[in-house]
């Protein structure tokens, strides 16, 4: 499906309307802060209350190559075998659309396979943690004490997508530090209806994991209880399209230029992209 | 006078530089990558007072006599299938001049599971020997007086079991604990770090190194409680200086450990030994061995206050490179060992492992194995080069390459006290992806050319003649197998339950695990139900994703 | 019909018990580089883990590395288990130290190439293009 094969479109049909959605909660954060532990101890606490999760890991591609080495199952070699857990990993890139359309599709295919939740799992570098915030109800940003990373020095952006806050590696030095300049910077932000919470976790060792899923499941329920997650939802669904259109008028145009040799020319010569493309979006169709 | 010698290295240079030279596209670096000068003079040599073996910082040796003393020990590595197997090649090797043993295990043992486990299939007793319970380790060391040889042990997650099982052999050969030589590679940083064999999560582990190395300084104090480990490091694909560095890293951890338990300096460092990797590029080589040596006396003395001259003294083993033997031509393999061991020799090691030829393709036959052992005999009895301490001493290029050598490690060990210390550096990945970047640098130097391996990417044959390898029976599996369920059938289950109990109760507390384990073997639990007993306590660990 | 990309997607897997990853993780640098999606799986794996691995993650091939001397037993398993979980699609290949005598077996038992310590990394890639010729990488 993350490779858009033209029969998602015949099994979108197929699931539509009646599949209920999983709660789709996003983890992002810079490399080394124990995200994959994290998140692999959330999934040991959802399957000791019975529920199934699929994780869908993202890791960055080569922007050379378009290749990538995708190491995130290591993390998660417990639940290896559980059919109650699944675990795809996907390169950020070479995803026609966008990450967040291919994780769309997933999450309602994944839904419709009956998975309780879903996870998104994304390293904060490039693009990938914006995508993954747009298709989350909740996401969750973690950080740690120890990477030399002060609160000052959070990318751009990553504040305002965070619903939830975790300070992983609680047990080190310089944790009670971290925090405080975390709780600083929220009280300069504009007031909103949802304050993100700042949890202290110690994945390796299951610790603050309940309280963590407890911050999620809460800010969950702020989303309904508010009227904001029909909002989402329905906004999900409209941009979901505006991409795909994008999307089929993208490889149409390509597909135009490649099989008319003549309108490609007189794009050269003239050099006239937006001309040409309006007339090929007016005059073909697919098939 | 000084004019004129100004004089010769200008015309030299000016020679030299109008020379031709060789454009055939590879390095002239060392195989680390270390830049290398045409030429060492005079001008290369370091500003300090001379240095003499047997004195701090023993760059030059740590005995004042060097081989003419003692030649260093020949201890060649080996183990396979059954106990009664390995027993018999022991005593082969010990009738041929051998002078210590070294046990190597199989994967299942070294991972801490039986050969009965699902997972051992298809590994039981293929890298050597397997051992269960005290049972195969009383075959194994049979016939064999512990009192009066020394015996090493390749093992690390489930070191102090298999110590314990070795102490509980040589006390039925009535040889007290007190008298037992040897050494324990138990050295569970750089299984973390490069050969990946751990079990439990990294403070537990450090745990369990602590209170064997603190156990032995009372119970067992000649024994080496220790042998801090780069050889796995290299072959896992590092440079030189890493090795080094993140070698001498893990030993300054391992005595911060011990001195956070409360043991004092001097009563455990000069147990702590080291190993080392021989690789192909000589000098190189050397001059790691030199540096450790300095390196490792400066820390002692200065940054821990030991007291003790022999806490300052680094002593190693070393065993020639395991990556750089080659399936193609593998004849080719004696030579390279032959220029290793050469270099570990000319390095100052204690004692030294040759590979066998064969060993890049399974474990070694007999006669590969004597032939291995010949080399170093050859080295020691007819070149002559065990004559003279420290002959390279005093090379310019020598001593400039090993303080190169020492300033790349001192660089390391501020970026590894950076991240925070060996363990946080583990956790995040630092040590494996400095060494997974290392190891594919190489590769692609050897996919351009830029280095030669004969046989691999030049001088190729086209029909290489298939040489005679040794082969594990299959049914060796279902035998061993058999074998456990005899020593679980025949023990007292309610004498080895209690033993276990007791174990797990320790393990929860703050108790030196050491007597515990020692009562569980001496009750005849398996070594997989030993560890299992302490998985249930500490957990396991899965490393970070570095690829 | 839309011509969608489709990176090969290949799961790396150390099966057997030792820890030497060296070989195994510059195999995966190489493939990234040549433009393949490589998931590698850690160490320790068991056949059913891979297959497992390999059928969630739509991989088309699987790599499997191994120094302990378990290949005759592991590399012949994973063929199995594809068969049983009838993904015998998903093609296999391998590395290690592996004698002459054994790689002939293995490829008998299904294991569609061998590649020994020594092998250069093009030779590897050069196969999966030739195994893989319609959705080559650039």
């Amino acid at each position: 499906m993350e490779r858009r094969d033209p029969t998602v479109r015949d099994l979108e049909d197929a699931l539509r309307s009646d599949s209920r959605l999983p709660g789709v909660t996003g983890f992002t954060g810079a490399p080394g802060t124990g995200k994959s532990t994290l998140v692999d101890a959330v999934v040991s606490l959802l399957r000791t209350r019975k529920q199934s999760v699929a994780v869908l890991a993202t890791d960055p591609n080569s922007p050379f190559t378009g290749g990538a080495i995708l190491g995130d199952r290591i993390r998660m070699q417990r639940h290896a075998l559980d059919p109650k857990v699944f675990i795809r990993s996907m390169g950020a890139r070479g995803h026609l659309g966008g990450l967040s359309l291919a994780s769309r599709e997933a999450i309602r295919l994944l839904g419709a396979f009956g998975f309780d939740e879903v996870i998104l799992e994304t390293v904060g570098v490039g693009q990938s943690e914006l995508e993954v915030a747009a298709v989350a109800d909740t996401t969750v940003v973690v950080l740690t004490p120890n990477l030399g990373d002060s609160v000052q020095m959070i990318k751009a952006g990553i504040l305002e997508i965070a619903d939830v806050f975790v300070v992983n590696k609680a047990d080190i030095d310089g944790h009670g530090r971290v925090v405080a300049e975390l709780r600083t910077m929220l009280n300069m932000a504009p007031k909103t209806s949802w304050k993100p919470p700042i949890i202290p976790t110690v994945a390796t060792r299951q610790e603050g994991v309940e309280q963590l899923w407890v911050a999620v499941l809460a800010h969950r329920t702020h989303l309904e209880k508010t009227g904001k997650a029909k909002e989402l939802s329905e906004r999900r669904l409209r941009d979901e399209t505006a991409e795909v259109a994008a999307e089929l008028a993208r490889e149409r145009t390509r597909r135009a230029l490649r099989e008319d040799p003549t309108l490609a020319e007189r794009l050269l010569k003239d050099g006239t992209p937006y001309r040409t493309a309006e007339e090929i979006l007016r005059t073909r169709t697919d098939n | 006078m000084k004019v004129r010698a100004r004089d010769a290295k200008q015309a030299w240079q000016e020679e030299f530089e109008s020379s031709p030279v060789r454009e055939d596209g590879i390095e002239t670096s060392t195989i680390s990558g270390i830049p290398l000068e045409p030429l060492y003079t005079s001008a290369d040599l370091p500003r300090r007072a001379e240095e003499y073996p047997g004195q701090f910082p023993y760059t030059r040796g740590i005995h004042p006599s060097g081989y003419r003393g003692r030649l260093w020990t020949m201890r060649q590595f080996s183990g396979f299938a059954t106990a009664e197997e390995t027993n018999r090649r022991y005593k082969y090797l010990l009738a041929n001049g051998q002078t210590g043993l070294s046990v190597a295990f199989d994967m299942p043992t070294l991972m801490g599971q039986d050969s009965d486990a699902p997972t051992s299939r298809g590994e039981v007793g293929h890298c050597g020997v397997a051992i269960d319970s005290l049972a195969d380790m009383e075959t194994l060391f049979a016939g064999i007086p512990l009192g009066d040889i020394t015996t090493s042990m390749t093992i690390n997650s489930p070191a102090a079991i298999l110590l314990c099982m070795y102490i509980a052999v040589a006390e039925e050969q009535g040889v007290p604990a007190s008298k037992l030589g040897g050494t324990l590679q138990n050295d569970i940083l750089k299984e973390f770090i490069a050969q990946k064999e751990f079990i439990f999560p990294p403070a537990p582990s450090m745990r369990l190194v602590v209170d064997s190395i603190e156990y032995c300084a009372k119970e067992v104090p000649k024994w080496n409680t220790i042998s801090i480990s780069g050889y796995h490091i290299r072959e896992a694909g590092s440079t030189a200086a890493q090795e080094l560095a993140f070698t001498l890293a893990d030993g300054m951890a391992y005595v911060d450990a011990c001195l956070e338990r409360g043991m004092h300096i001097d009563d455990f460092a000069s147990r702590l030994s080291f190993f080392f990797d021989a690789h192909i590029d000589f000098f190189e080589e050397i001059a790691k061995f030199r540096a450790a040596r300095r390196i490792w006396a400066r820390w002692m003395r200065e940054r821990y206050g030991a007291q003790q001259e022999r806490s300052w003294k680094l002593r190693f083993h070393t065993q020639t490179a395991g990556v750089s033997l080659t399936a193609q031509q593998p004849e080719l393999n004696i030579a390279r060992t032959a220029v290793e061991a050469l270099a570990a020799v000319l390095g100052g090691t204690q004692s030294l492992h040759t590979n066998a030829m064969d060993e890049v393709l399974a474990l070694p036959t007999d006669k590969a194995a004597r032939l291995a052992l010949r080399t170093q005999q050859l080295l020691a009895y007819e070149t002559g080069v065990a004559s003279t301490i420290d002959p390279l001493g005093g090379s310019y290029f020598v001593e400039a390459l090993t303080d190169e050598m020492e300033r790349q490690a001192e660089a390391y060990f501020k970026r590894i006290e950076e991240i925070g210390g060996v363990i946080p550096a583990i956790e995040v990945g630092f040590f494996q992806k400095e060494i997974a970047d290392a190891a594919f640098r190489y590769q692609q130097e050897l996919e351009q050319k830029r280095r030669i391996v004969i046989g691999v990417n030049d001088f190729t044959v086209e029909d290489e003649e298939a040489i005679e390898i040794l082969r594990i029976d299959p049914r060796l599996e279902s035998q061993q197998a058999e074998r456990i369920s005899e020593v679980r059938r025949k023990r007292d289950q309610a004498k080895c339950s209690n033993a276990l109990n007791r174990l797990r109760k320790a393990a929860a507390g703050t108790d030196n695990l050491m007597p515990y384990i020692l009562d569980a073997v001496r009750a005849y639990a398996t070594e997989g139900e030993i560890m299992h007993t302490m998985v249930e306590v500490f957990g396991t660990y899965t490393e970070t994703a570095v690829v | 019909m839309a011509t969608a990309v489709r990176p090969v997607r290949i799961v790396v897997a150390k099966v057997g018990l030792d820890g030497h990853d060296r070989g195994v993780k510059v195999v995966a640098r190489a493939l990234r580089d040549a433009g393949y999606e490589v998931i590698y799986t850690g160490l320790r794996q068991t056949p059913e883990m891979v297959v497992d691995a390999a059928l969630q993650e739509d991989a088309q091939v699987i790599g499997l590395s191994i120094h302990s001397g378990a290949h005759m037993t592991l590399f012949p398993a994973v063929v199995e288990e594809l068969k049983r979980r009838k993904a015998t699609d998903i093609i296999v290949f391998g590395g290690g130290i592996i004698p002459d005598d054994d790689i002939t077996a293995l490829k008998k038992s299904g294991v569609e190439e061998i590649f020994t310590p020594g092998t250069p990394l093009q030779e590897i890639v050069d196969w999966l293009r030739k195994r893989f010729p319609e959705s080559a990488t650039k």
